[in-house]
């Protein structure tokens, strides 16, 4: 397999492409985003329950590639818990990373390093952005974001 | 046919390898491998010949069409109606009125949907498609149908992708006004039973749309013998340039139809108070046209025309048959879309690894298909899958390039194991 494509399907993505975490709805959800691609089809919906100014839990369910499903996963496990300012930080952060605009600092990205090899990628970039669009969406209390 | 008419000496049964050595653009390199493309489904590559042509159109002919009386514009209009001709004769209809150049398949079920269908729409009526439509044989109708109060009514398919004839038959009523349906599906690949469906239709005065885009490249298409009242297609998809396409009426309904939009070329005089409609086929195709995509048309039925659909039909069923063998054969891979009838197109989904994945893995190994919803979003629905990856064939595809594309596939299930 030629690099790119092993930085592409880098162990932990295959890893949250096939058990993904938090892949329900949360109990105390209070905020609702369905995010989709209608080009690809891509299409999930995500939740956060949202306590004060912190996300308190989160969950998503819907279908799409390994990237998006791997993405929304990944995203889950680091944004609970988090400030919703914090939390927009990595929205933006993330989507500088899959554009190819800022350099992987493994030090502050921690698992999201993972997705800077989506930037060799024009075509899958919004596979990846799409689940941080939906959260977003989520913290600015919108309902349904598209990639397009 | 004789050999001598044959392009580049090419004999029964067609030579592959000859072929190839006609379409520039396949001798690439992608990502350090030779390119093997399966998507002639979204478009088709250009055979030399059509690249000259439009090179010496540019280079001598150029000029406005049915406009001056110089040479230029004497050439230019030559060259335009000789390749009105050309689709005449490629598709059998009886003269060159009844061929319109369009922008495109869209753009011809667009016309008729407006000038044709709209005008004799009521509240209630009815248009039936097939489950198998592309967007672009589903939302023009969606649109008149809306507009009038009429109903877009679906004929139903079976778990192989074939349109059920006795369903379709049954809903074929005193309020349906209109028929469209693809000739052949381009999700799936099945082949419509169009000259039987259109035979139905006529029995109860209901008039029918084919949308030949898929089939014009992989069929002999006479729309004579189908009785089709309209018949459209785009140039892309058989060779020729984008931006060009033909929608075939019959005389009489084109005659009756008004135009579909205004301005030059479709005028006989104009004056503020009346404005006379030139004669068929003019009076459909206002402003000036894509004069190179027309001439450019014309070469890629020429380039067609003289290889044969005998041999062309033959050695593509032979390529699909080897295809679909190969890729059933990939260990969790189902085929969508297996009806007796089909042509070129293998749809199908791998277990455990979305086709965008699929798509994007083959693609570093130079095998290019699409992946996605491919404009069929009700077929995708009807299967129960979001999406497909979709290897389409053309004339030029060899068995090796297939062996390349499962190698590829290979290496995505290695990838996700």
């Amino acid at each position: 397999m030629s690099a790119d494509l092993r930085d592409l399907y880098q162990e932990i993505i295959l890893d949250h492409n096939r058990s993904p975490r938090n892949f329900r709805r949360p109990a105390g959800a209070n905020r609702e985003v369905e995010g989709f691609n209608p080009l690809c089809g891509d299409h999930y919906t995500i939740w956060i329950d949202l306590a004060g100014e912190t996300v308190r839990d989160f969950g998503f369910e819907g279908s799409g590639c390994a990237i998006s499903k791997a993405s929304a996963s990944v995203m889950g496990t680091l944004i609970k818990g988090k400030g919703t300012e914090e939390a927009s930080e990595m929205v933006e952060q993330f989507q500088r990373l899959v554009r190819g605009e800022m350099k992987p600092d493994l030090a502050s990205l921690g698992k999201l390093a993972a997705f800077a090899g989506v930037s060799e990628f024009p075509a899958r970039v919004k596979c990846a952005i799409l689940p941080w669009y939906a959260l977003k969406g989520a913290l600015e209390q919108k309902e349904v974001v598209s990639t397009e | 046919m004789t050999s001598a008419t044959l392009p580049h000496g090419v004999a029964a049964p067609l030579d592959v390898r000859r072929i190839r050595e006609d379409f520039p653009i396949l001798s690439q390199k992608i990502h350090g491998r030779a390119l093997v493309y399966l998507d002639n489904a979204a478009t088709t590559q250009k055979p030399q010949a059509v690249i000259d042509r439009i090179v010496e159109f540019y280079t001598k002919e150029n000029s406005n069409v049915h406009r001056g009386v110089h040479v230029l514009s004497e050439a230019s209009t030559a060259a335009f109606e000789r390749a009105r001709e050309t689709v005449r004769r490629f598709i059998g209809a009886g003269e060159t009125g009844e061929i319109v150049f369009t922008r495109g398949t869209t753009d011809g079920i667009n016309l008729v949907a407006r000038s044709f269908v709209a005008p004799r729409l009521g509240a209630g009526d009815e248009v039936l498609v097939t489950a198998i439509e592309h967007h672009s044989n589903i939302v023009p109708w969606q649109l008149v149908c809306e507009e009038k109060g009429a109903r877009l009514r679906v004929a139903p398919i079976d778990d192989t992708g074939t349109v059920v004839l006795e369903q379709f038959e049954a809903l074929l009523s005193d309020r349906t006004r209109m028929v469209a349906i693809v000739h052949v599906s381009n999700a799936l690949g099945t082949v419509n039973p169009v000259r039987r469906m259109i035979e139905l239709a006529h029995v109860r005065g209901i008039p029918v749309l084919v949308d030949g885009a898929q089939a014009v490249p992989h069929l002999p298409v006479d729309v004579t013998a189908l009785d089709a009242d309209f018949y459209a297609f785009s140039g892309h998809k058989v060779f020729g340039p984008t931006g060009i396409g033909v929608l075939y009426g019959k005389r009489e309904h084109l005659e009756a139809m008004p135009p579909y939009q205004g301005g030059g070329d479709m005028i006989l005089s104009v004056t503020f108070e009346k404005t006379t409609w030139n004669e068929l086929p003019y009076k459909f195709e206002a402003g000036t046209p894509n004069i190179e995509g027309a001439v450019g048309l014309g070469a890629a039925l020429d380039y067609v025309s003289a290889i044969g659909f005998d041999r062309i039909a033959s050695y593509e069923h032979d390529l699909l048959e080897y295809a679909t063998a190969k890729l059933l054969a990939v260990p969790g891979l189902r085929m969508i879309g297996t009806a007796a009838e089909k042509a070129s197109v293998l749809s199908f989904i791998v277990d455990g690894i979305h086709p965008h994945d699929l798509g994007t893995i083959v693609d570093r190994e130079g095998v290019a298909i699409r992946t996605g919803h491919h404009c069929a979003q009700p077929v995708m629905l009807r299967f129960g899958v979001p999406a497909t990856a979709r290897a389409s064939l053309a004339l030029y595809n060899t068995r090796e390039e297939v062996d390349a594309l499962v190698a590829a596939l290979g290496k995505a299930i290695e990838v996700f194991r």
